[in-house]
């Protein structure tokens, strides 16, 4: 008894005060990669080495649409290593209303050698975001009301790695802490507020899935975590599995990750009960 | 394995032919499959060899006929034997080996499953891989398309075994759980608390992985293996790396060598510290846990210093790593090393001198030397049950050939000895960090990879922090594999986590089934 105490009290307090604070992790942490799409000379070798196909490239003519998406994203880091104009950053509050919004597109006037002339036009600052916020602002003021002071989530697994888990019950440990929010897991979906979901949904786990979405009550939030869990990651789309949870249940909330370190989805369920701030910015 | 293969083929005159590998570390061999099991009860009976794998390959429009391939290994002896055995054109039917060796029960239902292969005299010719309600395909046979769209899923048809008696009740778990965890169904047949009987039911992750490498160029398919289960994403990445330079004949310099061993060993530390925390939570021991996961935080902050990402990915590669690391980051490693032991020692204090702790710990979910070694459990499971198993000692990769480490083994098989194997490996783990700190040489960390050469095939062992990781390919055209196969330790030990908890109560299934902490998704793939 008398060691535990001593252990406790040596140890002091060690909870992050993110989202108070900045995060604190380490300086190499591989977040969101950042395209200086003006300067981008060639897009072709990052879109290549992509190992998920979320840099995708469409030649028509001497026009090329180059696309990005976040939520493909495994953020290993290899467009970056591939060639200029991507560089790996630290950002990792990424999480979204709608898939639409983690992917944006660039258009470029082609060199006669497949390089890059200028930019065009890209889709960054376009308003798509603010139509689908007014669609979901009555929604989550609804669920602020009604879950916003606490929270029960039931986690579901629907094939993933194991990677998302990991990183779910790391929210649990003393440095992220979440029941400091009046958030908790809980055992069963008929006690829980939002159902916390990861993996690409194997055809083995759809109709579990389902039953636990219907045996949530109403007001009920969906949080789809990870890549595989947004559009299959690198697993995607094949004859086990359907390649995202939205194929399967509505989704409110997704947090793009290989896995989303904690902060991340602590950032997606905050924003998801209108707690958050901050959405994604390109 | 030389001389095995040597008496064999004196045993069986004519019966196998040696096949010609340049990959380092095995030998192969090639035989009918009808000879297959008095070969391998020879190999066993007279040379104590264990059968770690046996898979099969769809090679009707190479060699008009399945091949079924069978992976030996014997103590003290860093090589391992491949034998491939052929089935007659137009054979779908095998003799099966699990009456006499439970250890392949499984891994021949899935083959049944996955290329529709009779194993004929199997004991409990049920599906396993594949669901009651899949329609009869065979996912892994070449003609089945990856992006094939099955029917609607029509609901579970899967028939338990009855629970019978008076006062005996069946309590139906899963597959979604009570915990964070991954799924899986779990069945008890229960008299009162005790614990009958266990009916277990996997593959509800099954995602096509093994298809999925036959259609990814080999450099991508690098994250693919990261992604077999995430808790092992750096074992599984080596062991994929290792077995396609094996195939391609590809020496990785000495410095990625040691890179790799460094961060596999931090791999294990990482789990295993979070398996003894969330051991001492499911009896109650609530602190502890929470001392291990700030320990483990630790471990995976120096994790994304050196690699980037908190879970080791994004680091190997075909021909080394990915990054080298600077002064700055070794010295990270070093000053982490040092708070990761005080703090480990912190920890396991606290857990040992816990007497209400140890009590629940010792004597619970106890898996016998005898079971464990009848269904050729592997890794710390084995290792708490007699089971002297170690890749890394006994088949030496990476540059554990140069470290010294001792492997602990226990004889009483129980939750306890299960934790303490992890204990003294996370000990023993950080003697390798500051061994290979020590000598971490020079030089590049990565050869160039360039064109696969096709038709080449290796197998590759990695002793993750679960146990023996094995990845055996075959390379294509076109710098892709025709078949990748891979053997999660997870396969063999879940049937033996049904023998640890019979007889216990059932508020302590859930420290039986932590001190195991199988992988689902490295099962089902």
């Amino acid at each position: 008894m008398f060691k535990i105490l001593h252990q406790t009290l040596r140890t002091g307090i060690v909870t992050a005060d993110y989202p108070a604070g900045p995060a604190r992790f380490a300086e190499r942490f591989r977040g969101r990669p950042a395209f200086d799409l003006e300067n981008w000379s060639d897009a072709r070798p990052a879109a290549a080495a992509c190992p998920t196909g979320a840099i995708e490239v469409c030649d028509n003519g001497t026009q090329r649409r180059v696309t990005v998406d976040y939520g493909r994203c495994v953020f290993c880091g290899e467009c970056a290593s591939a060639g200029n104009g991507v560089r790996m950053t630290r950002e990792f509050e990424l999480a979204a209303f709608s898939r639409e919004q983690l992917a944006f597109s660039a258009d470029y006037a082609l060199n006669p050698d497949g390089t890059h002339a200028r930019l065009l036009a890209d889709s960054r600052a376009a308003a798509d975001t603010g139509k689908l916020e007014a669609a979901g602002r009555a929604v989550r003021e609804t669920v602020r009301r009604v879950l916003g002071r606490s929270l029960a989530i039931r986690e579901v697994d629907s094939g993933s790695c194991n990677g998302c888990e990991l990183e779910i019950i790391a929210l649990n440990n003393p440095i992220h802490d979440i029941e400091r929010f009046g958030i908790h897991f809980v055992a069963s979906p008929r006690h829980a507020d939002m159902l916390l979901v990861t993996g690409p949904v194997t055809r083995n786990m759809e109709l579990a899935l389902r039953k636990t979405y219907q045996a949530t009550p109403e007001p009920r939030l969906v949080v789809a975590a990870g890549a595989c869990g947004i559009r299959g990651g690198i697993v995607g789309v094949n004859y086990a599995t359907r390649g995202g949870v939205d194929q399967v249940i509505p989704v409110d909330v997704y947090v793009p990750g290989c896995p989303p370190r904690p902060e991340a989805l602590l950032h997606g369920i905050l924003l998801a009960l209108g707690r958050g701030g901050k959405q994604l910015r390109r | 394995m030389k001389p095995v293969l040597d008496a064999l083929q004196e045993e069986f005159p004519g019966r196998i032919r040696p096949l010609d590998t340049a990959a380092a570390g095995q030998v192969c061999a090639a035989l009918e499959a009808a000879d297959a099991p008095a070969v391998i009860a020879s190999a066993r009976a007279g040379f104590g060899a264990r059968l770690a794998c046996v898979f099969a390959e769809d090679r009707r429009a190479a060699d008009n006929a399945f091949h079924l391939y069978y992976v030996l290994e014997r103590p003290a002896d860093p090589l391992y034997l491949v034998l491939r055995a052929s089935l007659p054109p137009g054979c779908e039917s095998f003799p099966s080996l699990a009456a006499a060796l439970p250890a392949v029960n499984w891994q021949e239902r899935e083959i049944r499953d996955w290329f529709g292969l009779e194993p004929a005299g199997h004991p409990i010719p049920r599906r396993v891989a594949l669901h009651d309600n899949w329609p009869g395909v065979h996912p892994l046979r070449k003609d089945f398309r990856l992006d094939e769209v099955l029917p609607p899923f029509e609901g579970e048809q899967h028939e338990y075994r009855p629970t019978l008696g008076e006062g005996v009740f069946q309590i139906p778990v899963g597959p979604v759980h009570a915990g964070i965890i991954e799924p899986g169904h779990f069945n008890f047949a229960v008299a009162g608390e005790p614990i009958l009987y266990l009916q277990l039911r996997m593959f509800y992750k099954h995602k096509g992985t093994e298809k999925l490498f036959e259609h990814l160029p080999a450099g991508r398919a690098v994250f693919l293996a990261e992604s077999i289960s995430g808790d092992s994403s750096f074992s599984h990445g080596v062991a994929f790396c290792q077995a396609v330079e094996r195939a391609a004949g590809l020496d990785v310099p000495p410095r990625a060598v040691f890179l790799r061993t460094i961060l596999l060993e931090l791999e294990r530390v990482c789990n295993h510290v979070a398996d003894i925390g969330a051991i001492a939570t499911d009896v109650g021991f609530v602190v502890a846990n929470a001392h291990a996961g700030r320990l483990r935080e630790i471990a995976l902050n120096l994790n994304q210093e050196l690699t980037g990402n908190r879970l080791l990915r994004g680091m190997v590669s075909i021909g080394g790593v990915r990054r080298d690391w600077d002064s700055a980051q070794i010295s990270a490693l070093t000053g982490a090393v040092a708070v990761i032991e005080r703090e480990f020692d912190g920890l396991t204090a606290l857990i040992l001198s816990s007497d209400s702790t140890r009590d629940r710990l010792e004597h619970t979910g106890i898996l016998t030397p005898e079971k464990a070694r009848a269904l050729g459990v592997v890794g710390v499971g084995g290792r708490a049950s007699g089971v002297d198993l170690d890749v890394r000692r006994d088949h030496p990769y990476a540059a554990y050939g140069r470290m010294e480490f001792r492997v602990p083994v226990y004889q009483e098989g129980d939750v306890q000895r299960r934790m303490q194997v992890r204990i003294d490996e996370v000990r023993e783990s950080l003697g390798i960090l500051r061994s290979a700190l020590r000598q971490l040489p020079g030089g590049p960390h990565s050869a160039p990879f360039g064109r696969l050469p096709a038709g080449r095939c290796a197998l590759s062992a990695v002793e993750g922090w679960r146990g023996e990781i094995l990845h055996w390919v075959r390379t294509g055209e076109d710098n892709r594999l025709e078949r990748c196969k891979i053997k999660d330790p997870s396969l063999n030990n879940w049937p033996a986590l049904v023998e640890a908890v019979q007889g216990n109560i059932v508020p302590d299934f859930p420290v039986i089934n932590k001190s195991f902490n199988l992988s689902y998704s490295g099962t089902d793939r």
